[in-house]
């Protein structure tokens, strides 16, 4: 029995360490701006499959990684110049909006690139699982847990200790006021865009090798990874890799003990139950109404 | 007054020239209607069913038709949905006046507009998989595709040989998946098998290691999944992963080289069963379907992608349902009908057909070919 919940934990952390990434990059540009960007899961997919196609086309697999993270933030730029910033003083809700439509355009955009096939990357350090206490787990697995720990650093100490992350983090406080004080508001935009493409094709890059990529793959990365961002509380980078560990780990302990069939179920019963105690999730802050 | 009676003739004349050329061309083409899932979820489905009817029409007509007639094809797109097919089954009846239909690609869409076909009294060719397209037999209904049932028969049949009673069963959460699991579940004991283990999992899921934890504790002695898409590649690697020894079967869902290619290493050993389209190129040359396999193999790739075995099963519909124009000498519905329904030894690329009033498929389970992947390649088990 024992050995059965740690292949379970292993499996849930797996899954987790996935949504806790795909999380971490609604984190940015919420920060920014208050906008929950439905295209983040649209990022994933566009730098897993751009990666695929440059290592089919023979490139080394380090450099196919970086052009792929490199396309990416140019669609993450695109988005904010063609479709954010030309609705420069809509709502929140707006924004929202047109972040939605963006991601059906992206998804068009690449089922007319790749077609409808289903694309892997080779794993980067081979397939053979590493036995621990009667569980076992993959390398690419340990990839994807070590490279969120240290993006969820890196993140941090951008909004915290530069001047750059803080800046951006003025803007999403006031607009008006970042302006005044002398921030460039509509660069801040596009770098937090490009950023957090940048932090989303990472993502991608990462777990292609496990969880394989399609056109349409960020439809569903996307939702949990939302997921895991309002259960750990939005905007905090620690709040989406705790929120995704825990959807992560909810599901599989849901599938492994209660019901394969009823996994997602179990889990959304939970964030639900989780956002009603704690609107503001896990590690958000306690909401305060603006004056 | 002479010159206005002459106009007037001519006139007449003219309508009726008009009239009769107009009758003489709605004879001189026969109109094959089709509504597939071209778009959406199940486009990888439609896509190459349409791009099949479509070069075969063009190169019958370049040939110069059928009874000398050419043949029209008027399709429509249902992405999927069997409320547009619905409505699309009413407009290729009443208003394009077509002479029998090749579709749907779902069975949704299919059983969707049985009934319709039954009130119009039109032939059609389903290039659906379930078996309730034809079991009960309805008197126009046909379909080509194998059965899941058949499916899983093929699998169980080895088992039984290799003596296994008991085994798990993982499958998706598609239709597909959905009735492929209750057949296996419902056929199982004909086959002295026994599931110990019946789990399941979203399509879009990203790690099956859960759900193939609890199989491993189970006693099965093999595993059967059911299902499409990437799913099955996932679960493959998880239970190498796993380190699970057990054997694994597939189902015809994942017979394309893309499962083998996704799964890697971890599919080497897997067994599923296949139309022989799949393995056109490793059948032996005195296999009564090479022929017929290569040459559709050939002609489809020279100007598509990769085969599929979908694209295989509108490739046996359009030869079905030009025989029995052939034989029926026209498109009278109640002779086209019953020329279909005696379809017999037509070695077509799904399998040898041979169609009767109480069997509106006309494919044995011996149609399947059982397949092992043998280093990443697909080899016929005997």
């Amino acid at each position: 029995m024992s050995d059965y919940i740690l292949q379970f934990l292993i499996s849930g952390i797996t899954v987790g360490s996935i949504y806790a990434l795909v999380g971490l990059g609604f984190t940015i540009i919420y920060n920014a701006s208050d906008v929950v960007n439905f295209a983040q899961g649209e990022f994933v997919m566009i730098g897993a499959m751009s990666a695929v196609s440059f290592s089919i086309a023979g490139i080394p697999l380090i450099i196919a990684i970086i052009m792929a993270m490199m396309v990416t933030v140019l669609v993450g730029f695109a988005l904010n110049q063609f479709a954010i910033k030309p609705a420069k003083g809509a709502s929140v809700v707006t924004t929202i909006i047109i972040t939605i439509g963006a991601s059906i355009f992206l998804r068009g955009a690449a089922l007319l690139i790749w077609g409808k096939d289903f694309y892997s990357l080779p794993a980067f350090s081979g397939e053979q699982p590493i036995h621990i206490a009667g569980a076992t787990i993959l390398p690419q697995n340990l990839w994807v847990m070590g490279i969120s720990v240290l993006l969820v650093s890196a993140v941090l100490w951008f909004f915290k200790y530069t001047l750059l992350g803080k800046a951006i983090l003025a803007c999403s406080c006031n607009h008006t006021a970042a302006q005044m004080v002398g921030i460039n508001v509509g660069k801040m935009m596009l770098l937090s865009y490009g950023l957090s493409a940048m932090l989303g094709a990472l993502a991608g890059v990462l777990i292609v090798p496990i969880t394989f990529s399609s056109y349409d793959a960020g439809i569903m990365l996307g939702l949990k990874g939302f997921s895991a961002a309002i259960l750990g509380g939005i905007g905090n980078p620690i709040g989406a890799i705790v929120g995704g560990l825990l959807l992560g780990i909810l599901e599989s302990l849901g599938a492994g003990f209660i019901s394969s069939g009823y996994k997602d179920a179990i889990a959304f019963a939970i964030i639900l139950f989780v956002l009603f105690v704690r609107p503001s999730g896990l590690l958000g802050h306690e909401h305060q109404e603006r004056v | 007054m002479r010159s206005k009676i002459a106009t007037l003739l001519s006139i007449t004349s003219l309508c009726c020239s008009i009239m009769i050329s107009s009758q003489v061309y709605a004879g001189d083409t026969i109109k094959i209607g089709s509504f597939l899932a071209v778009t959406g979820g199940a486009s990888f489905l439609g896509d190459p069913e349409l791009k099949t009817l479509q070069m075969y029409i063009d190169k019958l007509n370049k040939e110069g038709g059928v009874l000398g007639k050419k043949i029209e094809l008027v399709h429509y797109d249902t992405g999927g949905n069997p409320k547009k097919a619905v409505n699309f089954i009413k407009r290729l009846v009443k208003k394009d006046r077509v002479d029998v239909i090749i579709g749907g690609s779902t069975s949704g869409t299919t059983l969707a507009v049985a009934p319709l076909v039954k009130k119009f009294k039109i032939p059609m060719i389903s290039l659906a998989g379930s078996i309730k397209i034809v079991e009960p037999t309805q008197k126009w209904l046909f379909k080509v595709p194998h059965t899941d049932r058949m499916a899983a028969a093929k699998v169980f049949a080895d088992m039984q040989k290799r003596g296994f009673t008991k085994v798990a069963l993982i499958s998706g959460s598609g239709g597909f998946d959905k009735s492929g699991r209750t057949q296996s579940l419902a056929l199982a004991s004909k086959y002295n098998i026994q599931i110990v283990a019946d789990e399941s999992y979203g399509n879009k899921d990203t790690d099956m290691t859960a759900q193939l934890t609890k199989i491993r504790a189970s006693d099965a002695q093999a595993i059967l999944n059911f299902g499409f898409g990437k799913a099955p590649a996932i679960v493959t690697k998880n239970i190498k992963q796993l380190g699970i020894k057990l054997p694994i079967y597939q189902s015809h869902g994942v017979a394309s080289k893309k499962y083998i290619e996704l799964s890697g290493d971890a599919a080497n050993g897997v067994r599923l069963p296949a139309a022989a389209i799949v393995v056109a190129n490793e059948l032996a040359d005195n296999d009564i379907q090479k022929k017929v396999t290569m040459a559709y193999k050939t002609q489809y790739e020279a100007k598509y992608d990769q085969v599929s075995s979908f694209g295989a099963h509108a490739y046996d519909a359009l030869m079905i349902t030009l025989k029995a124009i052939k034989q029926a000498k026209g498109v009278d519905k109640k002779a086209l009908r019953t020329a279909i329904e005696r379809t017999q030894n037509y070695v077509g690329a799904g399998g040898i057909f041979n169609m009767s009033a109480d069997d509106h498929m006309g494919l044995k389970e011996d149609s399947f070919k059982l397949l092992e992947i043998v280093d990443g390649r697909w080899q016929i088990v005997n």
